[in-house]
């Protein structure tokens, strides 16, 4: 079964010198959730804009191959789809929708776009839409402005606004970040509810692990432009194997496990900022376990559940006193 | 939205009140009113004469207030020079004025917003530089020699257009450019400004997730958003325009109200340099009250503010 | 070298030598700026037939010499331009710190000041009081002086008003300072840069309204060589002797770009959206 969206060794970089996403492969099958996830600065962003082209002026990215139902897309193939059968929603709900038109209007010249429709038309299937996202008094809400709205439900609406030519996936940027924890948690159960209905395919970006936990069906952690380590949501949480991602589960706080008392996880230092040329783990300089091996190419390792590592996959952990 | 209004209207009106004053006390300050209306060689006792008549030997407050009430009803006097109602003598000059003002304003905008809105899009190339340069030409042109300038070449040289008077339509053409000149310049950088802005914003980006057009973003989504900065500022501009319409009026001989205005000045006629003051400033408050209603339609945040 | 700096540049240059002739004017003017000379009138410029070497930039109508009344005329720009904008700076800066920093009932005085001054007609209200108070060079800077305030105190007030919530005057208050020397130490040096921009392009203003009072006949008085007044009195020649206007002119024009110039370069390299 081809997947949904293809992506081998994407590449982007920004004014030549900073290489925000260095080589990132995934794929995304159709019905399932792909959550990327990383810290601020990993260049998950930047891949989710890279694969619609909405990158800024500036920025260059290339890939291998960027497929959509496994055929080759281009950037005027992209502007095509986007809206249609390629949609997106974004982290900020609040400055997402233009302040100056009604939410009817925002949604209407989006099928008039791809569908031809007219006034009417475009009104009512905008209403069944917000419908079915859970807006009650869907003609209310076409007739106002954004800033009447609250953030979940402009949230729903970016949501509606974004599926409402039946795309075939959804890219979602942080979707839930900006929102109160408990708007969080419907949003994310109305993706899922979407998806079951619609075949969806989502690409979902997020820092949150517990999103993660939530939805996913793959994940993709990346650093520093890379994704060091890619694997289903059950396997990555039971035997993580990258050290990166190995810190970054000792962070969260297990309730029942995690000790009273005992200091969180952290691993020290920050993401760093990488030129194009950098060759070897990005890693290397926040990881216990670097040997000067890493400073060279690093081979990816694992079938259906990959690493980006040295380190050989059974390797057990020493504790650093 | 009411409220707002209202309060921009009190202001508004005590802004007038005080420009009355202002206005009032301008002409005061030449001291002897009476002497300079009695003219040369006239003797102490007509100087007296004619203090009394025109009221000037009453206190201060009270010649304001005599002059303020009959304002408020309309009678701004009668002209020293004339010997005609100011308001009969601004009232039939001022339809020139305003044409001028309002073609300067639209030449202004025509030639301005795609200006703005062209750099803008092309930021940093050598169209955005070019535009950067009329923009700066513009604002070092002094608009009186300008103006002759262009009298000796189109109107003497080329023989395209009247040299001067409003025989004709065309007579209004050289000088609505030359107003027009001093109005692009910040019209242009404030557009460009604006969709600067707008194009860098979140829902921009959204609208091209959406896949629209690159028209429909631009002229639809950004312009909107970038468009209310620039209505408050024409607005102003259209004040100012019309407040030193006095310098191209008489470069071109044109009898609008500005002309009349430096008639007056010249000829010591104060009573219309007072009215005309006051016109000018009331048109000014009325014009920035009008930029705001417009911006509130403009922006829906405002409304239900 | 990129278009920003060679215009910066240019602003620089072209302020400099309007500078250095109007302070150098009684040592390089060839002739007496006032010294009429009726058996040569009207010569054109050096380069146009009929022209000499004597006279390189002509005579006006008078047989005075163009190219020294033009020096001359720079001291005049140059003088109007630094005086108005000293006195106008005073006023609106004091303004606007005094609006912007200390805010509610002072702020609301300050910006009903300001929306009056801009509700009154510039150019009338200067002719007026030019015509009834006599035309002098003192007159006309006093006048310019006491009505282009505005822009500075707009700028002041709303720079002060950023400036205020920022934690080094939280620090200076708790350390004890008094109001006028934060005022002064803290306030005033952070502001000072979009000040300088302003100070440029209301210079630039000052110069141009002189032009255009002196123009109507109400600016600065002849003989003195003020541009303004040259265009005026070479108006009724302006036909056949288009040099008498354009000359003058070209030198307005060129002194106000380059003050415009200056001040834009300076807005770039001082940083941020200053005044617009």
């Amino acid at each position: 079964m081809t997947p949904v969206l293809d992506v081998s060794d994407l590449r982007v970089t920004f004014g030549g010198r900073v290489a925000a996403v260095r080589g990132a492969s995934l794929q995304v099958a159709q019905g399932e959730t792909h959550c990327v996830v990383g810290e601020s600065g990993c260049g998950k962003s930047v891949t989710a804009l890279a694969i619609m082209d909405l990158l800024a002026r500036g920025a260059s990215r290339s890939a291998a191959h960027l497929r959509f139902r496994g055929e080759e897309l281009s950037a005027r193939e992209i502007a095509r789809l986007r809206g249609d059968r390629l949609a997106m929603i974004f982290q900020e709900p609040m400055t997402s929708l233009n302040p100056a038109y009604t939410i009817g209007s925002q949604m209407g010249e989006v099928l008039r776009r791809h569908r031809g429709a007219g006034r009417r038309e475009a009104l009512d299937r905008s209403a069944a839409m917000l419908a079915r996202v859970g807006i009650t008094a869907p003609e209310l809400r076409l007739a106002q402005f954004p800033h009447q709205l609250s953030g979940g439900l402009r949230q729903r609406v970016m949501i509606a606004m974004a599926l409402l030519c039946e795309p075939e996936l959804l890219i979602a940027d942080e979707p839930t970040t900006a929102l109160d924890v408990t708007v969080q948690a419907q949003i994310l159960r109305l993706l899922q509810a979407l998806q079951r209905e619609m075949g969806l395919a989502i690409l979902l970006i997020t820092h949150d692990l517990g999103v993660v936990a939530r939805v996913a069906h793959r994940v993709s952690v990346m650093y520093a432009g890379e994704v060091v380590e890619s694997a289903a949501v059950g396997d990555l949480f039971a035997a993580p194997a990258h050290p990166y991602t190995r810190g970054l589960l000792r962070c969260v706080p297990v309730p029942g496990e995690t000790p009273r008392d005992h200091p969180l996880g952290s691993i020290p230092g920050t993401v760093p900022r990488l030129g194009p040329d950098f060759v070897g783990c990005g890693f290397r300089d926040r990881c216990a376990h670097a040997i000067p091996a890493c400073a060279g190419v690093i081979p990816r390792q694992g079938d259906a559940h990959q690493f980006l590592c040295r380190l050989p996959p059974g390797w057990t952990e020493t504790r650093a006193a | 939205m009411l409220r707002f209004l209202l309060r921009r209207s009190l202001l508004a009106a005590l802004v007038c009140l005080t420009v009355l004053v202002i206005s009032f006390a301008l002409t005061r300050l030449s001291g002897d009113l009476a002497t300079a209306i009695a003219g040369q060689g006239a003797t102490a006792a007509d100087i007296a004469i004619i203090r009394h008549n025109y009221g000037l030997d009453r206190p201060l407050p009270e010649q304001f207030l005599t002059w303020a009430a009959a304002a408020a009803h309309g009678d701004l006097g009668r002209s020293f020079l004339y010997h005609e109602p100011v308001a009969g003598l601004i009232w039939a000059r001022l339809p020139i004025t305003l044409t001028l003002g309002l073609l300067g304003l639209g030449i202004a905008l025509v030639v301005a917003i795609p200006l703005g809105i062209v750099a803008a899009l092309r930021e940093g190339t050598a169209i955005d530089r070019a535009a950067g340069l009329i923009a700066v030409i513009g604002q070092a042109m002094p608009s009186f020699w300008l103006g002759l300038i262009l009298i000796i070449w189109l109107g003497l040289k080329l023989q395209l257009l009247p040299i001067s008077g409003l025989e004709s339509w065309q007579g209004y053409i050289m000088p609505a450019v030359v107003l027009s000149f001093s109005a692009i310049p910040s019209l242009m950088r404030l557009t460009r400004g604006g969709m600067i802005d707008a194009l860098a914003a979140d829902y921009i980006r959204t609208a091209r997730a959406k896949g629209l057009s690159q028209g429909s973003i631009v002229l639809k989504h950004a312009l909107r958003n970038a468009a209310m900065p620039v209505v408050a500022i024409a607005a102003v501009q259209l004040g100012f325009m019309l407040g030193g319409s006095i310098v191209i009026e008489a470069v071109f001989a044109l009898h609008g109200v500005g002309y009349l205005a430096w008639e007056s000045i010249s000829k010591d006629d104060f009573p219309v340099i007072q009215a005309v003051v006051l016109l000018l400033a009331v048109i000014y408050i009325g014009l920035t009250l009008a930029a705001d209603m417009l911006n509130a339609l403009l922006d829906p945040r405002l409304r239900t503010a | 070298m990129n278009v920003r700096a060679l215009s910066g540049f240019a602003g620089v240059a072209v302020v400099g030598l309007v500078t250095a002739a109007a302070i150098a004017a009684p040592w390089i003017t060839p002739w007496d700026p006032f010294a009429q000379d009726l058996g040569a009138r009207l010569i054109p410029p050096a380069w146009m037939d009929g022209g000499s070497a004597a006279h390189l930039l002509g005579t006006d109508q008078l047989g005075r010499d163009y190219l020294s009344r033009l020096i001359y005329g720079a001291r005049i720009s140059m003088m109007i331009g630094v005086l108005t904008v000293l006195a106008s700076g005073l006023i609106g800066i004091t303004l606007g710190v005094l609006g912007g920093f200390f805010g509610g009932l002072v702020d609301d005085v300050v910006m009903f000041a300001i929306t009056c001054r801009l509700a009154i007609p510039l150019i009338l209200v200067a002719l007026t009081v030019v015509a009834l108070v006599g035309s002098s060079l003192t007159v006309v800077i006093l006048t310019l002086g006491l009505l282009l305030w505005d822009r500075f105190a707009v700028v002041a007030r709303t720079t002060s008003m950023q400036v205020r919530t920022l934690d080094y005057i939280a620090a200076a208050r708790a350390a004890g300072c008094s109001r006028t020397n934060i005022v002064l130490v803290e306030v005033l040096p952070n502001i000072a840069h979009h000040l300088i921009v302003v100070a440029t392009l209301e210079m630039a203003l000052a110069i141009l309204l002189e032009a255009a009072l002196s123009f109507l006949g109400l600016g600065v008085p002849p003989p003195l060589p003020s541009w303004g007044l040259m265009i005026a009195e070479g108006k009724d020649y302006m036909f056949f002797s288009p040099w008498v206007i354009v000359i003058p002119g070209i030198a307005l024009f060129v002194l106000v770009l380059g003050i415009n110039l200056l001040g834009d370069s300076l807005r770039d390299l001082l940083g941020g959206r200053a005044a617009r």
